[in-house]
């Protein structure tokens, strides 16, 4: 592996509309293990933040613990991060939020950073449709400390000591739309075409935006047997559509055939154009959203693609009646009442 | 028996059955007497129930301002049958059982040598007032101008703070009067009064106010700024975020659009609060939260980050009796250990002790200003007494040349003007670095915030060396915090004895009357208030300049003297603990008795010239 990151820079990389190259969005060099899925879901982010036009000052990523809370390191080098403690990114990034409504929010997280520990925040932060996109980088195990089953290993998926997991999965997905999530997608670390515009997607929807990305562990869950393997997950993915990502100021140029195709328009009013849509299936619907998940899964499908999507719901700040103002940068003469209101207050206490 | 005439000194007891609506009629019984411009105290002394377990009130009177709690009880307001022979035995010889002798009372409740008298209470609802519920509630009102005719207590006083209470439902005032009227009426044709315990008129409150301490904390926190509190329900604290929203809302809405300029939230534990302050004070926002003992427990693997990662927070510990769920409804300084050294591996935390509702709001307000220049947790450590009791205070006081110290924020500006950047390069020799917030510049000052070890640029390292260099800045900047937290209080221009006691928190109330009760036996001692963890020079010097130090806490194990002999690598043998853990507030008399257990053994200093005023 390589341990000094190059700091060549093609001379003529394209700037994008805020004048950023797409080498402004990376990170630090990679410690994940070789062919880690986790850095190609980094690689995405990178792109998809490149693309967006996104500054990178305006980014905040916040993770919990483990190999998948690494990877902030590993991208936007030019955003504030925070490594917090395990299971717990989702509070800090709710106080994060509350305090600066304006910058956007990735977090990252695992399965077992999500699905065992954080489970209780992961819950409670869907409820509040707080404004910021959840990132799960699912690989079905504790990558970190060697291997051991996680809460999204799937019954009976064969661990790479040999034995199998005999409990069910927690499909975070499911308890995503169950739980009030307002856009829910699946994807895996393998596919970008599908990934980069899903990120794109989430990062322009306003309120809590999921992705549970399946990304193989290649040192200890890429056995076979095991359902979070590269190979199990190529040969059993299907996909809810294809997808394209529309920014706000462009318009859709490619036609595409009647009743096979939809488009989901994001609070900013950019465009998720979904081609080649399953039959029977509506974006906007959570009952046939969780019908098509059930139906994949009975038929051992992944299901991959834009699960849900509900673009016009209230996020923390619309329920809590903040202002508009970031409360980090109200004044002192804002906040603080001064000496004559604390006189009537003394009164009222005599 | 000859009972001596006492005016402006008693302890009233109001022996209740939890969610009668008694409380409300006990604390305007209270507030009449303040209103009368003398000094008094309440306890609440309630259950770990919403309805039906009993609950008392206790109220003591003393116009010398002693209002500590003591244990000799003058009279008691007997309402709930269940305690009868508990409230009855505790009565001082001489003093009063007012029940409610609708029914007889039992043979095995008469004592020789109190008095009683006998109120037809719920007869007197029964017949006047139709609604059951209304029988129920007005009995309160029925006491309490019965005691009012019995102690002397203003009617016009308690007439008006009724109409005070119900200034926005006033249909509600003229059957609250009658019921006054009614007891008032059969205490005047059936009883001498005023009885020899009573009170009378004086001015010796001044511009005091009584506010419960949670109250003003919440006060403390608005005033300093804060805009953003998430919390878990728990006993005592929940009243610290309901006051900080009732005031909010008040003081905090934006007059144009109707908009808050605050948030709150109501977490799903306390791990999530404490994890929503840490993330909005990251992000440069005033925040916090309350709690009591079990969600300090909770809270502990965060409060390791915020000192490793060097984040400010607030965090109110309204402390209970403990361990575990212990006694959720009484008071105890039993977290102090806790708090100071909170977390796995070597953290250790700044603690305030606030000792009034005035100081729980001047204190909040500093450890906003404290926890953003030291980048660090400051923890206040209240209680159950001083929390949800009402307590004579002097006023709150804000300074409105005062500015918030936001501490070191790097802007815009001056990261453009900077040559080079790290989070943690101690750049003022202090302990203390720059920090930046997200979102303030494209290209310059953006760092990762770890819970890892990491060197000056914030980048991950298991480098021993440079490992060691971080965590010995952050005992260097633990230094800086003793320069910086407030001072202790001494009571005494220069040492005057051999011996020293010192307090913190709550205890003062009944610490300051321990003192004058010990120096009208002939010992004195120098008295100092500590207010702060760490302990500064002063402090040192206190303990270097005595030979017997007495420490007076509420717990078992005396973890303050702990925390003292550990810090200031003081001798266990100099240091001696007066304790008090039952749940109730710590009485003088028992701070005097075992002061004087420990003088027994050890002797009593000499006589002063110098005489020592702490009243």
């Amino acid at each position: 592996m390589s341990y000094v990151k190059s700091r060549f820079r093609h001379p003529e990389q394209k700037k994008n509309a805020v004048g950023f190259v797409k080498s402004d969005y990376e990170g630090a060099l990679s410690t994940l293990c070789a062919g880690c899925g986790h850095d190609s879901i980094s690689a995405a982010i990178v792109q998809a933040c490149y693309e967006l036009s996104i500054e990178p000052h305006r980014v905040a990523k916040l993770s919990g613990i483990g190999c998948s809370s690494k990877t902030p390191t590993y991208f936007l080098g030019n955003s504030h991060g925070f490594n917090s403690v395990h299971g717990r990114m989702p509070s800090i990034t709710t106080g994060a939020n509350l305090a600066n409504r304006d910058l956007i929010y990735i977090g990252v997280s695992g399965d077992g950073d999500t699905a065992s520990i954080g489970l209780g925040q992961f819950c409670h932060v869907m409820r509040r449709n707080l404004n910021m996109t959840y990132i799960v980088m699912n690989n079905g195990c504790y990558g970190l400390t060697k291997g051991q089953d996680s809460a999204t290993a799937d019954y009976g998926s064969v661990n790479k000591a040999g034995s199998e997991n005999p409990f069910p999965a927690i499909d975070l997905a499911e308890l995503a739309i169950t739980l009030g999530a307002t856009f829910v997608a699946r994807s895996f670390s393998g596919d970008k075409t599908q990934l980069i515009p899903l990120l794109k997607a989430a990062l322009s929807h306003r309120g809590f935006a999921f992705l549970d990305v399946i990304s193989p562990c290649v040192t200890f869950n890429n056995n076979k047997g095991s359902t979070k393997s590269y190979d199990y997950v190529r040969q059993h993915i299907e996909a809810t559509s294809a997808l394209d990502f529309v920014p706000e100021a462009e318009e859709i140029t490619v036609e595409y055939e009647e009743g096979s195709s939809t488009t989901v328009e994001l609070h900013d009013g950019s465009l998720l154009a979904l081609r080649k849509l399953s039959p029977g299936w509506d974006p906007t619907d959570r009952n046939a959203a969780m019908n098509q998940m059930d139906k994949a899964k009975r038929e051992g499908k992944i299901l991959t693609g834009l699960l849900y999507a509900e673009t016009s719901s209230r996020d923390l700040h619309d329920v809590l009646a903040t202002v508009d103002q970031p409360l980090n940068s109200l004044t002192q003469e804002k906040l603080c009442p001064g000496s004559a209101a604390l006189e009537g207050i003394n009164s009222s206490f005599r | 028996m000859i009972h001596a005439r006492r005016v402006n000194d008693m302890v009233i007891r109001f022996a209740n059955v939890n969610g009668t609506g008694s409380a409300s009629a006990n604390e305007l019984f209270a507030r009449a007497i303040f209103r009368m411009g003398i000094p008094i105290s309440s306890k609440n002394i309630f259950p770990s129930n919403i309805q039906g377990l009993p609950t008392w009130f206790e109220i003591r009177v003393n116009d010398k301002g002693y209002v500590g709690r003591r244990e000799a009880i003058d009279l008691i307001v007997g309402v709930n049958p269940q305690t009868y022979a508990r409230d009855v035995a505790s009565i001082r010889p001489g003093g009063y059982f007012v029940y409610d002798n609708t029914k007889r009372l039992h043979p095995d409740l008469i004592r020789e040598d109190i008095r009683y008298i006998g109120i037809p209470m719920m007869k007197l609802c029964m017949d006047n007032y139709e609604v059951p519920r209304h029988q129920q509630l007005f009995k309160n009102i029925v006491y309490v101008g019965a005691l009012s005719v019995l102690l002397n207590v203003d009617l016009e006083v308690v007439r008006q703070l009724i109409r005070e209470m119900f200034s926005k439902n006033e249909k509600l005032v003229p059957p609250n009067f009658k019921a006054l009227e009614l007891g008032a009426t059969y205490a005047r044709n059936n009883f001498e009064y005023p009885l020899d315990i009573h009170v009378e008129r004086r001015e010796a409150t001044g511009d005091q106010i009584m506010i419960d301490g949670n109250t003003a904390t919440a006060l403390g926190a608005i005033y300093a700024g804060a805009t953003v509190a998430a919390w878990y329900p728990i006993t005592p604290s929940t009243s610290v975020v309901n006051a900080f929203e009732k005031y909010c809302k008040k003081l905090r809405t934006d007059p144009a659009t109707g908009k808050k300029r605050y948030a709150i939230v109501q977490a799903e534990d306390e791990l999530a609060a404490i994890g929503m302050v840490i993330g909005a004070n990251w992000n440069g926002a005033r925040a916090f939260t309350s709690t009591s003992g079990a969600g300090v427990s909770l809270m502990t693997e965060f409060l390791g980050l915020a000192y490793f990662a060097e984040i400010p927070l607030v965090l109110v510990n309204v402390q209970r009796g403990g361990p575990s769920t212990g006694m959720p409804t009484r008071t105890q300084q039993s977290d102090i250990l806790l708090c100071a050294y909170a977390s796995h591996g070597d953290t250790k935390h700044v603690l305030l002790f606030p000792s009034s509702p005035a100081e729980a709001f001047e204190l909040t307000a500093t450890a906003f200003d404290l926890a953003e220049r030291l980048q660090t947790p400051v923890i206040v450590m209240s209680d159950l007494d001083l929390g949800m009791n009402q307590h004579l205070s002097p006023p709150l006081t804000w300074d409105d040349a005062r500015v918030y110290d936001r501490g070191k924020v790097l802007s815009r500006e001056d990261l453009e003007e900077m040559k080079e950047f790290g989070r943690y390069l101690d750049v003022d020799g202090d302990g203390i670095c720059y920090r930046t917030l997200p979102g303030t510049h494209p290209t310059k000052g953006a760092f990762f915030t770890r819970g890892t070890s990491r060197d000056e640029y914030a980048r991950y390292t298991e480098d021993g060396p440079a490992y060691v260099r971080n965590v010995n800045r952050l005992q260097k900047k633990w230094e800086t915090a003793k320069q910086l937290v407030p001072e202790p209080k001494l009571f005494q221009s220069a040492n005057r004895s051999r011996c020293g006691l010192v307090w913190f928190g709550t205890t003062g109330y009944a610490a300051l009357e321990a003192i004058d009760l010990l120096e009208s036996e002939g010992v004195y001692l120098d008295v100092m208030q500590i207010r702060a963890f760490p302990f500064n020079d002063t402090v040192a010097r206190f303990f270097a300049t005595h030979q017997e130090v007495f420490v007076v806490e509420q717990n078992r194990d005396g973890q303050f003297r702990s925390l003292l002999i550990n810090e200031l690598n003081l001798a266990p043998q100099q240091v001696l603990s007066v304790l008090h853990y039952d749940g109730m507030p710590i009485p003088a008399d028992t701070i005097v008795a075992q002061v004087k257990d420990h003088l027994a053994r050890i002797g009593i200093p000499d006589t002063p010239s110098q005489k020592l005023s702490v009243g």
